[in-house]
């Protein structure tokens, strides 16, 4: 008999007031009887509605069917056929868009807590697996994956288990890309990513840190000095935009990418880092992504007060529904429909010499109000006049969305980009070069994890039919 | 990991280290960088290359004691290995089509003054090299310079060699003598380098200023690295680290480099404790 509860079994989290005081993960995960409970909420319904959901298609009826059963390693094989960071993916993915959102059972009532179940699955798998996973037959083709972030891995991992000898090149010291940098401890421990890349290394894969293609090597010479038959391009959207303010230069201000990389990557919060980050008392984040959730969060854990400031409602936040709630529990105020026009400097009047001066003292904000819809469909929001105020504030982190890094395009002659530096391919990933994919930021600006692996995988095939087709050429 | 091929101590707060890094030394070009971690908790901090060597595959850096990283760095010895050093980052120093130039670089930003004279001379440019610095013990690559330049003027704040006087006199009165720069390249503190372009203004010689300030990952990611050069925000890490030093707000980058300042002063100390702690 389904279980035929209309809400999803919770998920146990560390309370608010415990959380906010350490980077330890909030969400503890369900325990097996859990895990078998909320599993036999799913129908299994002749029309997979969830698999149309999923950028990488797992057979999700499949695997929640084996978790009923309680046989959370076959459950594991099932997943592993279709993604290969499934770890990463329970956590991250915004399910109520995707899986979720397309349950029969959300119809009436809340739907089957895929994405919960899916981490479920390979926490267990991980903490449990006794086999190393078999090592494909080498089929002798080389290829070599710019970036180590979902793309990249994905792209990898499929071709590995096809015989592919693959090599990732890495700009930063530490393997995983925005896994590493950008999303925080509390919501993706790193040791998760760390398992999840070992496994990918045991599958043969090799991992080159601190490369940076375009500077340190070409794609030209990966291909014709170093002997790689494709490349796949997974670089990611690295640049971070400000807002081009008046004050955006004042000590105090960051780029989110820059605040997350310092605690995430470089671990500034904890006592053994050399890299430092500063305590501010009153924290404003500008922008309402899953980003600007992170960073605000983090500095939340880092003992500041923390506002989150959006030029549009509450409505139209782009951020997950999850890391929105979270952020409401763990104290961050909204202040929705404001826009920041001007960040002011400190200066002590006493002394013009004193180090503080020209730090932040202040952001200059205008409450807006939402008027006809633009392109993208969201009603604009416009400025309320008379509404200019200050915000009391010593940090201001932009988290504004990020555009790709142009140092592939203008190192790599006729790789043909669109004018916002996103990469053009065709639906698989092909560029306008033969023999170079690629897929995720890189092309598509800043988007999700499971959308980079999506791509990631569809590259992989089609870097596989192109080798294939050129060996049956050759022969 | 990347083994340290010799180190020298050049004067007592800077050391020179030649890197095993045949990837970098490859690609380096005078004017370039490159991103280090001594160990697995160290931070990223960029050094701009001093010189390097492709059939050897070493890149050269050079560094002052400033904080706790350099301080750990300088506390390495021949053998031991950094555990990342990655590169070469940002654009090369532009040199080509210069007849005559004038580098001028003070303390340890001589270190970085020196790959760039050595290339232009090696180009058939006319070098006048000027380099000032606190004083005599503090002087560091007289010979190298001498070497790469047809006109070489050491400058001391207290004159215990050369001249006693700042680069900007020295300079002054070489522009005054009649000499005529097709562009004046300046590296070394950010005060030094505003007031050679506040001079070089005067007479309108372009001026080259190399920038050198707090980044993480040197690919245009974090952004630390932004500064104002004509009204313009830029990174220095990818779209430097020279720009053209009279549209540089050096105020502004002044006052973003001492941001970490009582955090260095703190791991410095910290590092030096722990150094002879372990020493004892």
């Amino acid at each position: 008999m389904p279980n035929m509860s209309l809400v999803k079994n919770p998920m146990p989290t560390q309370s608010p007031e415990e959380r906010i005081k350490n980077f330890n993960e909030v969400a503890l995960g369900y325990t097996e009887e859990q895990a078998i409970d909320e599993a036999k909420r799913c129908l299994n319904c002749k029309n997979k509605m969830c698999m149309n959901g999923c950028p990488v298609k797992i057979a999700i009826p499949d695997f929640i069917a084996k978790v009923a059963e309680g046989k959370f390693e076959e459950a594991y094989e099932i997943i592993l056929k279709s993604s290969s960071l499934p770890a990463v993916c329970g956590r991250v993915c915004p399910q109520e868009n995707q899986c979720e959102g397309r349950c029969v059972r959300g119809i009436k009532g809340e739907p089957v807590a895929i994405g919960r179940l899916e981490r479920f699955v390979a926490d267990y798998h991980n903490k449990n697996a006794q086999k190393a996973p078999m090592k494909p037959l080498k089929n002798g083709h080389r290829v070599a994956i710019i970036g180590s972030g979902p793309a990249g891995l994905s792209c990898a991992s499929d071709l590995a288990k096809r015989g592919y000898d693959v090599t990732i090149f890495e700009a930063l010291h530490t393997p995983g890309g925005v896994l590493v940098y950008g999303i925080p401890e509390f919501r993706l421990p790193k040791d998760v990513v760390k398992k999840e890349i070992d496994g990918l290394k045991e599958l043969g894969v090799k991992i080159n840190t601190n490369i940076v293609v375009g500077k340190t090597l070409s794609i030209e010479e990966l291909m014709r000095e170093y002997g790689y038959e494709a490349v796949f391009i997974g670089s990611g959207a690295g640049l971070p935009k400000f807002m081009r303010i008046p004050g955006e230069n004042l000590k105090g201000v960051f780029s989110a990418n820059e605040y997350l990389t310092r605690i995430n990557l470089m671990k500034a919060y904890k006592a053994e880092s050399d890299t430092p980050i500063m305590s501010y008392t009153r924290v404003a984040v500008v922008g309402g992504g899953n980003v600007a959730m992170d960073a605000a969060r983090c500095a939340r854990r880092m003992g500041a007060e923390v506002y989150i400031v959006y030029r549009r409602g509450m409505e139209e936040l782009p951020a997950r529904k999850e890391e929105v709630e979270h952020a409401i529990e763990e104290g961050i105020i909204f202040k929705t429909l404001t826009n920041p026009v001007e960040i002011l400097p400190y200066i002590d009047k006493e002394n013009p010499r004193s180090p503080g001066n020209m730090s932040v003292g202040g952001m200059k904000c205008v409450e807006m109000e939402l008027g006809a819809p633009d392109e993208s469909g969201r009603r604009r929001p416009v400025v309320k006049e008379g509404s200019e105020h200050i915000l009391d504030v010593d940090c201001v982190i932009m988290s504004l969305g990020t555009s790709p890094n142009p140092l592939i395009k203008s190192t790599t002659e006729g790789l043909a980009t669109e004018y916002w530096g996103g990469i053009i391919v065709d639906e698989n990933g092909l560029t306008s070069k033969e023999g170079i994919y690629a897929g995720g930021d890189a092309v598509t600006g800043a988007a999700t994890v499971i959308l980079a692996m999506g791509a990631g995988k569809t590259a992989a095939n089609a870097i596989d039919d192109y080798i294939q087709s050129k060996k049956r050429a050759f022969d | 990991m990347y083994k340290i091929l010799t180190k020298k101590v050049l004067n007592p707060t800077v050391v020179l280290m030649e890197i095993d890094a045949p990837l970098v030394a490859k690609k380096a070009e005078p004017g370039q960088f490159i991103i280090l971690r001594t160990d697995e908790n160290g931070e990223r901090i960029p050094l701009t290359i001093a010189d390097f060597d492709r059939k050897k595959g070493s890149v050269t850096i050079i560094f002052q004691i400033v904080g706790g990283t350099t301080y750990k760095l300088s506390t390495m010895e021949k053998g031991d290995s950094l555990n990342d050093f990655v590169g070469p980052l940002g654009k090369a120093t532009h040199t080509e089509g210069l007849k005559k130039v004038a580098v001028v670089g003070g303390g340890v930003g001589c270190a970085i003054a020196y790959p760039v004279a050595k290339k232009l001379h090696s180009l058939g440019c006319e070098v006048h090299t000027i380099c000032g610095f606190r004083n005599q013990d503090l002087v560091i690559l007289e010979k190298e310079f001498k070497k790469a330049s047809s006109k070489y003027i050491l400058m001391t704040d207290d004159g215990s060699a050369g001249e006693k006087g700042l680069v900007t006199d020295a300079l002054r009165k070489l522009i005054e003598s009649g000499e005529k720069y097709d562009e004046v390249i300046t590296i070394g503190p950010l005060p030094m380098m505003k007031f050679v372009c506040l001079l070089t203004k005067e007479y309108g010689i372009k001026t080259v200023a190399s920038m050198n300030p707090i980044m993480i990952d040197g690919t245009g990611m974090c952004g630390g690295c932004r500064l104002s050069v004509g009204g313009k925000m830029v990174f220095a890490c990818v779209d430097g680290p020279e720009f053209d030093g009279h549209l540089i707000d050096f105020d502004e980058a002044m006052s973003r480099s001492n941001l970490y300042g009582d955090f260095e002063k703190h791991k410095y100390e910290e590092a030096c404790n722990l150094f002879k702690k372990e020493v004892k």
